[in-house]
């Protein structure tokens, strides 16, 4: 009894961490650059996870204060990853362009092909 | 796309529809779910859809780069003028408190005005690359 | 829910195709969307449901088409590479080890919710006349944090139109 309740007290937890290595995984290994950017970005959605996992409290509900209830969530990771979203998406785009640019110099996205261009012109 | 004649009358039809919505979640911000971020993203998703439809040429006529590029820039002075006139009316830097006789209402007043301010940027930001990204595909 | 999430993520790992990848990446976006909901963050929901599954994915589509222009780009499993698994598995492991001082999933009496949460909730809808707190702290209380952020988005989007080059384009054709 005790060990499930060890296990769903953290569960939550470890599949955010899978999901983050999963991403890490994409982004160090992929030669792809779009491929590195999709890690990237399954890396930052599982740390959003992970903030409104810490914000969860049980037998809670959103927090939009209404008349006679009590208990509300944390309101307060909710609106850092609000922001985070955003400028996730900003930072996605300039990683893209940056891509759509090395196509344009090299024609190619792919790590492997692009390094022999690089080392002898 | 524009000769497939489905594709370019439930465009036509859902355009209104995605537009209000993203106003509703605008203004309807502090009382529901939403607020400038994401009433920003939904307003530009109704042009995104409207060029993936009817082609860039057609979006241009209706929002112009310069338009956008006001955007852009607008919102952050928006927002940024908010928390000047809250220096000027002898408050601190985004002090709202001070934009209406009741501190209440100038909360409210303050809340609205930059949550338009996110809004206009974040709608014209996404759309302007979204534009760059398809014209530099011709 | 998680589960489905954690094979969205192996998915994109496995599949070669790039577009099947940017739809699974959007499909991924959707189902953490509604875990949100179930979490009782339907603000971050609706941010994640607008901008991961819409606009990201319109974006990343739209590069892909970019960057398969002359050569066409071979798609590519994602290798093996030892070294990165290694390099991964033993952060994972730590990670994994220091979630198990974490306080237990849903426990109303951590730090994390006794600090200023409990003051914003009590104050906010007095203080602002708005009874979603989210959307207080967000322009109010936090008003300095979010003004940076509309900078970081303001600079982004002056980014990306400059290296997309459409204005570099026209001053030099007005030069010449």
């Amino acid at each position: 009894m005790a060990l499930t309740d060890a296990i769903a007290a953290h569960f939550n937890y470890w599949i955010v961490i899978i999901l983050m290595m999963t991403g890490f995984y994409l982004v160090i290994a992929h030669p792809n650059k779009i491929n590195k950017l999709i890690g990237l970005t399954i890396f930052q959605t599982s740390v959003f996870i992970l903030y409104i996992s810490f914000a969860y409290v049980r037998g809670a509900t959103a927090p939009i204060i209404v008349e006679g209830w009590d208990d509300y969530v944390n309101p307060l990771p909710h609106v850092l990853i609000l922001t985070a979203i955003v400028v996730g998406i900003a930072t996605t785009a300039v990683g893209l362009a940056l891509v759509v640019r090395i196509h344009r110099a090299f024609g190619t996205i792919d790590e492997d092909e692009i390094q022999p261009l690089l080392t002898d012109p | 796309m524009r000769d497939n004649i489905v594709l370019s009358v439930v465009a036509r039809l859902l355009m209104p529809f995605i537009l209000l919505f993203a106003l509703y979640v605008q203004f309807h911000g502090e009382v529901s779910p939403g607020g400038g971020f994401q009433a920003g993203v939904i307003f530009a998703s109704a042009f995104v859809l409207f060029v993936l439809v009817y082609g860039i040429d057609a979006a241009e006529g209706i929002i112009p780069d310069g338009f956008l590029r006001g955007g852009i820039a607008g919102g952050v002075l928006l927002y940024a003028g908010i928390g000047v006139l809250g220096l000027l009316l002898g408050s601190n830097f985004l002090d709202y408190n001070v934009l209406a006789a009741d501190p209440k209402n100038g909360q409210h007043l303050g809340i609205v005005l930059i949550e338009l301010g996110v809004g206009t940027t974040v709608a014209s930001v996404v759309t302007a690359v979204f534009y760059a990204f398809v014209r530099s595909k011709r | 829910m998680l589960f489905f999430l954690a094979g969205t993520a192996i998915g994109i790992v496995w599949l070669k195709s790039l577009i099947a990848v940017v739809m699974l990446s959007s499909i991924y976006s959707l189902i953490s969307a509604g875990l949100f909901i179930a979490m009782n963050a339907p603000d971050v929901a609706l941010t994640e449901a607008a901008v991961g599954a819409g606009a990201s994915t319109v974006l990343l589509l739209a590069a892909v088409s970019l960057t398969r222009g002359r050569r066409r780009v071979e798609q590519r499993r994602t290798p093996v590479r030892p070294a990165a698994i290694f390099i991964v598995l033993v952060t994972g492991a730590a990670l994994i080890y220091g979630t198990l001082s974490l306080p237990p999933f849903g426990a109303p009496d951590t730090p994390g919710q006794l600090h200023v949460a409990p003051r914003y909730l009590a104050e906010a809808p007095a203080a602002t006349a708005s009874p979603n707190v989210v959307t207080a702290v967000l322009a109010s209380y936090r008003g300095f944090d979010t003004l940076g952020e509309v900078v970081v988005i303001f600079s982004a989007g002056i980014g990306v139109l400059f290296l997309l080059g459409s204005w570099r384009r026209r001053l030099r054709e007005e030069g010449e």
